[in-house]
């Protein structure tokens, strides 16, 4: 395939947001939008409702706490079972703040993770920073990049469509 | 509520520390962060120096290497014949002091001697110690100890010596002995008397002087007191329960009068009349604090109050202690002390015969001593001889007389216009540098001898090992002066026996008696007690009008020959709780009166002779009574003892032995640090210790269980933990604690307990792993005084085991709370958490790892500690396992009385006992289920399992204690 | 959260002044943040200030060293005066962290937008604030060679640790913070180190960031996840900043020396962390404001902020103290009375006093608005509390322990040169450690100002 998409530059958040919600209405779904902070309701506006990120936080909270419990319960009551100061071995009362920690410690690790996994993160290489325009996508421009994979693409009528949508420019991004 | 807490009248005062807000307290609100003195590498503490020593001895080439003695030595009759490597054998022998012996019984690991304890058979121990002789083994080791025969101070040989006194002998011979004399201390050795007797036969015209400077008035006969029969005891100043021959024997049987643990029901009375703090002051029912000038009047008023023909000015409770007496006709006593003038002696003995103690509760002997003489006119006189030139050849055999003679005899000097001097000592002392030859001694563990108890019963001493240093004995020196100059000191001993034993089988009483530790029937038969004292002139009252001076032997230094000894230095002293000094100690009113305060530095000035001490204010000394205990400011025995204190005998003069009138005192703005381990002896009403008087405890003999804690022991979030094995656990009897610190000094022996040196004292970091708590309670000036042995209590629930991190401190299966010390990484939190604080941290590398000489000192059962562990008292749990594991062998429970603690076995009034809680027959759980019996801080339901019985006191109903 | 025209509204006409001053774009304050590190020169004043802390870090080394070789028996402590400096320093900085977290975690979550332009360098606070603090508990042990005993990993000998220790408990809790604190921080930092990548003139930077930005290039989707992530992420940290001192609390609360064994402890630890990690926050942020002129970003706005928070928190440490009183009073427990007494009229009695002063009757001249709104009031006033906080732990663990339930055992604690040499190489190593900071890592927090201009301008859609 010749090129990775298309790409359009806009100046405002608003402008994306609406070239957004007017190319997920015209039918394209394998697109993108990037911006140099988050904007609320763009993810949306390219049909990207759900991710997986809390359940998998959820799974290792629940994790966390299992083994929190369980290491201290083997410590005191299995590996190592001494009489300290006339408390049973397994005084489980005494497991909770170590518990507790542990959750918090797992969950966390899981987010950081989850969060780096599912956006495919680290990548050292993305086709969008071939387009020179790009770089202040991190600094104050907004884009709308419509990929070449997508169904409804063709380089000339999307083009025109995004033309349409009166942006700073628009741009071929290099696979 | 105890009576303690209930006696709302008495207040308990806070400690002299703060009420007199000193310099270190203003310092610290001066500025935020006060600091004492930092921690440099060049401020090297005691335990460096002893380190530093190492190095020196190394060179020395000598090993910690002891090998048994090639003469045959027998082992104590309840121990397997033969080594068994890891097996100690004991042997017994007897440790002299003064010149008495207390029988002891060495414990030898493959021919090291690692600790002593009390002969049971000996009538001087019964089993019990004292604080001195459980450190003495320490001596043994010491590294500074004197190694070689020493000629105008270079090394020389045996050989040479005897070839010198060879020479002597020839030259003496001529003229009868006219030059010759010996000093010696006190002689009660048998084979030493006759060898002397020898010599003075030999030498005609020889002399024998005797000196040590502690020492009673002369006496041709002897009392031995039974305190075991005695109802009444009054004390003029006699500290007979902790510093005169035979006390660890009279503690014993004084206190078998005044215990309830065995159903008694009725207690012995003690008066005690003294100037100035001492352990049998702090047990008495009636202590009455008198000047020194003053006993002597008082005294006379209670005899005349008795019946005897002394005028004598009347005193408030003489006829009251006096009808005390009479009512027990013949089963009192009345004993005075040692630093009393002859004239007391007569007076005491005198009021004993009108009370028709003699033969009862006092019996006289023969003179125990070889010869009883006034020590310090034998050695003014044989100064005078040496000053006039008479004198060619002195033999010093031990002691230390140019350090400890009076000082207005300038012995020194004296001796220095000797043309032949010669000095037998442990250390190349201030003796030895004046003399030209120096023998070094060998210590008595090494050493074949025999002594005398305090009744007379002799010991053969018997060597553990071979002298670490070939030293030598008296007896061998004195050899030196006969036909075969050559002998070794086993050979005389025996031959004297031999000589003396008219039996056949002369082997087999050898064998029998060094093994038994004891000489059959040696003791001194008795003697006619002194005729016609009742008509002696006693000497004036002295007008008290001036300030005194007191002296005294230390408690644990004595008179100055343990000075080098680092557990000596290090236990705190009975009273003060001080280490590493002897300051002054003064009254509170003497301080408030020239605004002192602890640590101030005064001069003293006693007839002329002046010395710059620092004062402690010690309640209970009595106004305008300074006291100053001996032996301290050695200048030449050892790393340890070098520069400790303040030389008291500067002011000791031949006139006023144990001081007098005429002392005054001036302040100087010099400070000196004082390390006591215990700075605050109020209890803040807290019954931590529990008393009641005999009356209040008839009443209600549970008073000590009155307080609240029974309630909390049956509370627990969780179900208590089951022990259907053995449950060890300790009770002690506060009743029969003196607080003569022999407990302490044995665990320190017994644990390989290291001394941490003044500087870390100061900063709160000694070792021990028992200590003995003094409170005090009442008017400062004669405060009611308590004494409490605190080490770990071993507690169920214990709070130090639920904090610490690394489960380095846990329980035991028995209920010990054991400390692991290869797994402590040194948090700290369990010494926090502790609420008795008996928790003990090594801040640095205390023991002593580079010391060789030591190495041979350890208790090879018990771990030597590194540097950031914690540790604590193990109820001795080394012993418990060596018992154990014999009765696992022989497939039995341990019995009854069968494990005894390091504590429990050197205690001579029997105070502590220890056993399993679940042997209803142990004495343990007997005492555990006396109505005494409480629990320290029982409210926080950390269900110790060391328990105290409460202190009782039987004062005179008939005299009101202020 | 779709920012909604009334609090536009309010956040705009806020009589405390903007959160933002006006007149920025998303290309000034990006530059003007970004610049600092990427193209400004490093400004003298900070290699005088690194160079002055890197010495104290120096001296905290020697310190160390020393401690190491001779043994923890240079510093003050004794039996039973076990717990000196060290633990003090611990839980001061502990506390000192924990305002990091609550400005970035629990400010987030209560939608206090005007955290954004503090929260990074609070939360770089909290990272070496923990650190500081992590050191102690590691030097005071008797062993510190053998610290990681203290985890539970599998050993030759089948030992573990002890979990019903307290010391324990910190172990899990502190470590999991620092963890926490880290990871929360970074996340952060990935959206404005990729700015800084795109920026970076010279290749060198753009390497190091691109490194340290994993990539990112603000996708929807990546935001999406981010968000929620980032949420979770501060749900998870506000638990953990309240159990972390908490639990610094039991290591007191759960021993039964007089003056620790107190149920009121956690709360009142808790309280007076936030208390003292404000003051610091504020010690930390006027002179960066300054030095740096981020006066647009951080505004009397922010400061007045945490000068308010500072006298709630301090109020209720206020509450705390009274409790203690009372607990002591109404227990009619012997040794709690007098443990109170001794602390108030000991020896130690006149540090308690200063406690009070600075932590209580100075702090009260927050109610003023005139003083909340003076930049040097506000710094002395932060400089007050930090010491009144640091006298607090002196106070809570040496008057309890030098006079407890044995008068026999009874003793006093004098810190040596050694105890004062760690304790101010700390504040050195965190200083130190604070000028790296500001000068390689954006200290504002870049793509949240954007996003907070944008609001404040209601430039956004609203749906």
């Amino acid at each position: 395939m010749a090129v990775y998409g298309l790409m359009a530059e806009f100046e405002e958040p608003g402008a994306l947001l609406h070239a957004a919600e007017r190319a997920y209405a015209s039918g394209y779904r394998k697109l993108d939008a990037y911006s140099p902070m988050p904007i609320h309701g763009l993810a949306e506006a390219i049909g990207f409702t759900r991710t997986a990120v809390s359940p998998i936080v959820l799974v290792g909270g629940i994790l966390g706490c299992i083994s929190g419990f369980t290491l201290c319960w083997w410590m005191a009551a299995v590996a190592y079972p001494h009489v300290v100061a006339g408390r049973p071995f397994n005084s489980w009362p005494m497991w909770i703040p170590i518990t507790f920690e542990l959750t918090v410690l797992f969950a966390s690790l899981t987010s950081l993770l989850a969060m780096l996994g599912l956006n495919r993160l680290p990548q050292p290489y993305h086709p969008v920073f071939n387009v020179p325009a790009f770089a202040r996508a991190s600094t104050d421009r907004f884009f709308l990049c419509i990929e070449a994979v997508d169904p409804v693409f063709d380089a000339e009528g999307t083009w025109k469509f995004l033309e349409t949508l009166n942006p700073t420019s628009v741009a071929e991004v290099e696979p | 509520m105890s009576p303690i807490d209930a006696k709302t009248g008495r207040e308990y005062w806070r400690s002299l520390e703060e009420l007199a807000d000193t310099e270190e307290f203003r310092k610290f609100v001066d500025d935020e962060f006060p600091t004492r003195s930092a921690e440099w590498l060049h401020q090297p503490n005691r335990r460096e120096i002893l380190r530093l020593m190492g190095a020196s001895f190394a060179l020395a080439g000598v090993t910690a290497c002891t090998k048994q003695p090639p003469e045959r030595i027998v082992p104590y009759v309840k121990q397997p014949e033969g080594v068994t490597p890891g097996k100690p054998l004991f042997f017994a022998t007897a440790m002299p002091l003064n010149g008495y012996g207390l029988g002891v019984l060495g414990e030898s690991h493959l021919g090291r001697p690692t600790k002593v304890e009390g002969n049971p058979d000996h009538p001087g121990s019964l089993g019990g110690s004292t604080a001195i002789a459980q450190a003495s083994v320490l001596g043994l080791y010491d590294p500074d100890r004197s190694q070689t025969t020493i000629y105008r101070g270079r090394i020389s040989g045996w050989g040479k010596f005897i070839a010198a006194m060879g020479m002597v002998r020839a030259e003496q011979l001529l003229s009868k002995g006219a030059g010759l004399r010996i000093l010696t201390g006190t002689v009660t050795s048998p084979t030493l008397a006759a060898q002397l007797d020898e010599v003075l036969k030999t030498f005609p015209s020889a002399r024998w002087y005797q000196y040590q400077p502690v020492h009673g008035p002369k006496a041709d006969v002897s009392p031995v007191y039974r305190f075991d029969k005695a109802d009444v005891v009054l004390s003029l100043d006699s500290d007979f329960l902790a510093s005169i021959p035979g006390s660890p024997r009279y503690a014993r049987d004084f206190i078998s009068r005044r215990r309830l643990t065995e159903g008694q029901s009725t207690m012995s009375r003690l008066y005690v009349f003294e100037p100035t703090p001492s352990i049998t002051g702090s047990v008495a029912d009636h202590r009455f604090p008198v000047r020194a000038s003053e006993l002597d009047g008082q005294a006379k008023a209670i005899a005349a109050a008795i019946g005897l023909p002394v005028g004598a000015a009347s005193y408030k409770h003489a006829d009251a202690i006096a009808r005390d007496l009479k009512a027990h006709h013949g089963a009192s006593i009345v004993i005075a002390g040692d630093w009393q003038p002859a004239s007391l002696h007569r007076l005491a003995h005198a009021m004993n015969e009108a009370l028709g103690n003699i033969g009862n509760t006092v019996v006289y002997t023969d003179s125990i001593e070889a010869r009883s003489e006034d020590h310090v006119a034998s050695i003014k006189e044989l100064t005078g001889e040496m000053n006039a030139g008479k004198v060619e050849a002195l033999l010093i055999l031990g002691g230390n007389p140019v350090y400890d003679a009076p000082a207005d005899l300038n012995f020194g000097d004296a001796l220095s216009k000797v043309p032949f001097r010669t000095h037998l000592g442990l250390y190349n002392d201030e003796t030895s540098e004046k003399c030209d030859w120096h023998v070094n001694e060998a210590h008595y563990l090494e050493a074949w001898s025999d002594i005398r108890a305090y009744d007379g019963t002799a010991t053969i001493l018997q060597p553990l090992t071979d002298p670490l240093y070939g030293g030598k004995t008296a007896h061998e020196v004195l050899a030196t002066l006969t036909e075969n100059p050559d002998q070794t000191s086993h050979d005389i001993i025996q031959a004297y026996w031999r000589g003396r034993h008219t039996a056949e089988d002369f082997d087999a009483f050898w064998e029998k008696t060094l093994n038994a530790g004891v000489v059959p029937d040696t003791a001194a038969k008795p003697a006619q007690p002194p005729k016609g004292t009742s008509e002696t002139q006693y000497a004036a009252a002295l007008n008290p009008s001036t300030m005194e001076l007191i002296f005294r032997p230390d408690p644990f230094i004595w008179d100055g020959q343990f000075a080098n000894n680092g557990w000596l230095q290090e236990l705190p002293k009975p009273h003060s709780r001080l280490t590493w000094d002897n300051p002054a100690l003064i009254s509170l009113g003497t301080a408030q009166r020239n605004s002192l305060q602890n640590g101030d530095i005064v001069e003293l000035d006693f007839g002329g002779r002046k010395l710059r001490v620092p004062v402690w204010i010690q309640p209970g000394q009595v106004d305008d009574c300074v006291t100053m205990h001996l032996g301290f400011g050695r200048r030449r025995t050892g790393k340890v003892g070098d520069g400790v204190g303040f030389n008291a005998y500067e002011l000791r003069t031949s006139d006023a032995p144990w001081g007098g009138p005429g002392l005054r005192i001036q302040k100087t703005d010099g400070r000196h640090v004082l390390a006591t381990t215990q700075d605050h002896h109020a209890m803040e009403g807290r019954n931590i210790v529990r008393s009641a008087t005999l009356e209040e405890y008839k009443a209600d003999p549970k008073f000590a269980l009155k307080a609240s804690e029974e309630e909390f022991q049956a509370r627990s979030l969780f179900p208590s933990f089951e022990y259907n094995g053995y449950k060890w656990g300790m009770a002690i009897d506060q009743n029969a604690c003196i607080g003569c610190g022999a407990c302490v000094s044995a665990c320190t022996a017994e644990n390989n307990i290291p001394i941490v040196g003044k500087d870390q004292v100061s900063r709160g970091r000694e070792m021990h792993w028992i200590r003995v708590d003094r409170y005090y309670a009442g008017d400062p000036a004669n405060p009611e005084s308590l004494a409490q042995p605190m080490l770990c209590q071993m507690c169920e629930t214990a709070p130090c085991e639920l904090v610490c991190p690394v489960a380095a401190t846990v329980h035991s299966t028995e209920g010990l709370n054991q400390m692991v010390y290869n797994r402590c990484v040194g948090t700290r939190y369990c010494s926090n958490n502790c609420p008795y604080k008996v928790r003990r941290f090594n801040f640095y590398l205390y023991s002593d790892w580079y010391t060789e000489s030591l190495f041979g000192l350890r208790n090879p059962e018990v771990t030597v500690r590194s540097r950031g562990v914690m540790e604590k008292c193990t109820y001795c749990v080394q012993r418990i396992n060596a018992v154990k594991i014999e009765a696992e062998k022989a497939d039995r429970r341990v019995h009854e009385g069968e494990i005894v603690t390091a504590c429990q076995q050197a205690c001579p009034t029997q105070a502590i006992t220890f056993g399993d809680m679940n042997d209803q027959n142990s004495r343990v759980a007997k005492w555990k289920a006396l109505p005494l019996n409480y629990t320290v801080l029982g409210e926080l339901n950390a269900k110790p399992r060391t328990t105290y019985l409460a202190k009782v006191k039987n004062p005179n109903p008939e005299i009101a204690q202020g | 959260m779709t920012s909604d025209p009334v609090e536009t509204q309010l956040t705009v006409h806020d009589p405390d002044g903007p959160v933002v001053a006006p007149g920025h774009s998303y290309e000034s304050i990006t530059e003007k943040i970004g610049a600092i590190v990427i193209t400004l020169r490093t400004p003298r004043h900070w290699w005088i200030g690194a160079g002055i802390a890197f010495l104290v870090v120096n001296m905290l080394m020697t310190a160390i060293a020393w401690l190491f070789w001779r043994g923890v028996g240079i510093w003050g402590v004794n039996v039973p005066i076990a717990w000196g400096f060290a633990i003090v320093n611990f839980v001061w900085w502990i506390g000192i962290g924990h305002a990091g977290t609550l400005i970035s975690a629990i400010l987030l979550l209560l939608k206090q937008d005007w955290r954004t332009s503090i929260n990074r360098f609070a939360e770089a606070m909290t990272l070496f604030a923990v650190a500081c603090a992590g050191m102690f508990p590691v030097l005071h042990l008797g062993r510190p060679q053998v610290f990681f005993w203290l985890f539970p990993y599998p050993n030759t000998m089948g030992l573990w640790p002890q979990p019903r220790s307290p010391l324990l408990w910190d172990v899990f809790a502190v470590s999991t913070y620092g963890t926490v604190s880290l990871i929360f921080w970074y996340i952060g930092l990935i959206p404005d180190v990729a700015s800084l990548r795109d920026r970076a003139p010279q290749m060198w930077k753009k390497r190091v960031f691109g490194i340290l930005a994993l990539g990112w290039r603000g996708s929807a989707r990546h935001w999406f996840r981010y968000e929620i992530a980032y949420l979770l992420l501060a749900g998870l940290a506000t638990p953990l900043v309240v159990s972390v001192h908490t639990v610094v609390s039991f290591d007191f609360a759960v021993s039964m020396v007089p003056g620790w064994h107190t149920t009121i402890f956690p709360p009142y630890f808790v309280a007076g962390a936030i208390y003292s990690g404000f003051a610091m926050t504020l010690t930390l942020a006027i002179p960066l404001r300054k030095f740096y002129h981020l006066e647009d970003f951080i505004t009397m706005r922010h400061l007045q902020n945490m000068g308010k928070v500072m006298l709630a928190t301090g109020m209720i440490v206020a509450y705390g103290y009274s409790m203690e009183a009372f607990f002591a009073y109404y227990s009619s427990d012997k040794f709690e009375l007098f443990m109170f007494k001794n602390r108030t009229t000991g020896p130690y009695g006149p540090f308690y006093g200063l406690l009070i002063l600075f932590n209580i009757l100075i702090p009260q001249l927050l109610w003023s608005k005139r003083v909340r709104s003076s930049i040097p009031a506000l710094f002395i006033m932060s400089l007050v509390v930090n010491t009144g906080m640091w006298l607090e732990r002196f106070v809570i663990v040496i008057t309890s322990l030098h006079r407890d339930f044995m008068p026999s055992a009874w003793g006093m604690y004098y810190p040596t040169k050694w105890d004062i040499m760690t304790y101010i190489g700390t504040l050195g190593f965190f200083s130190f450690a604070f000028y790296l900071f500001v000068r390689l890592l954006p200290a504002i927090s870049m793509f949240e100002m954007r996003d907070l201009i944008d609001k404040k301008a209601g430039k956004q859609v609203v749906h």
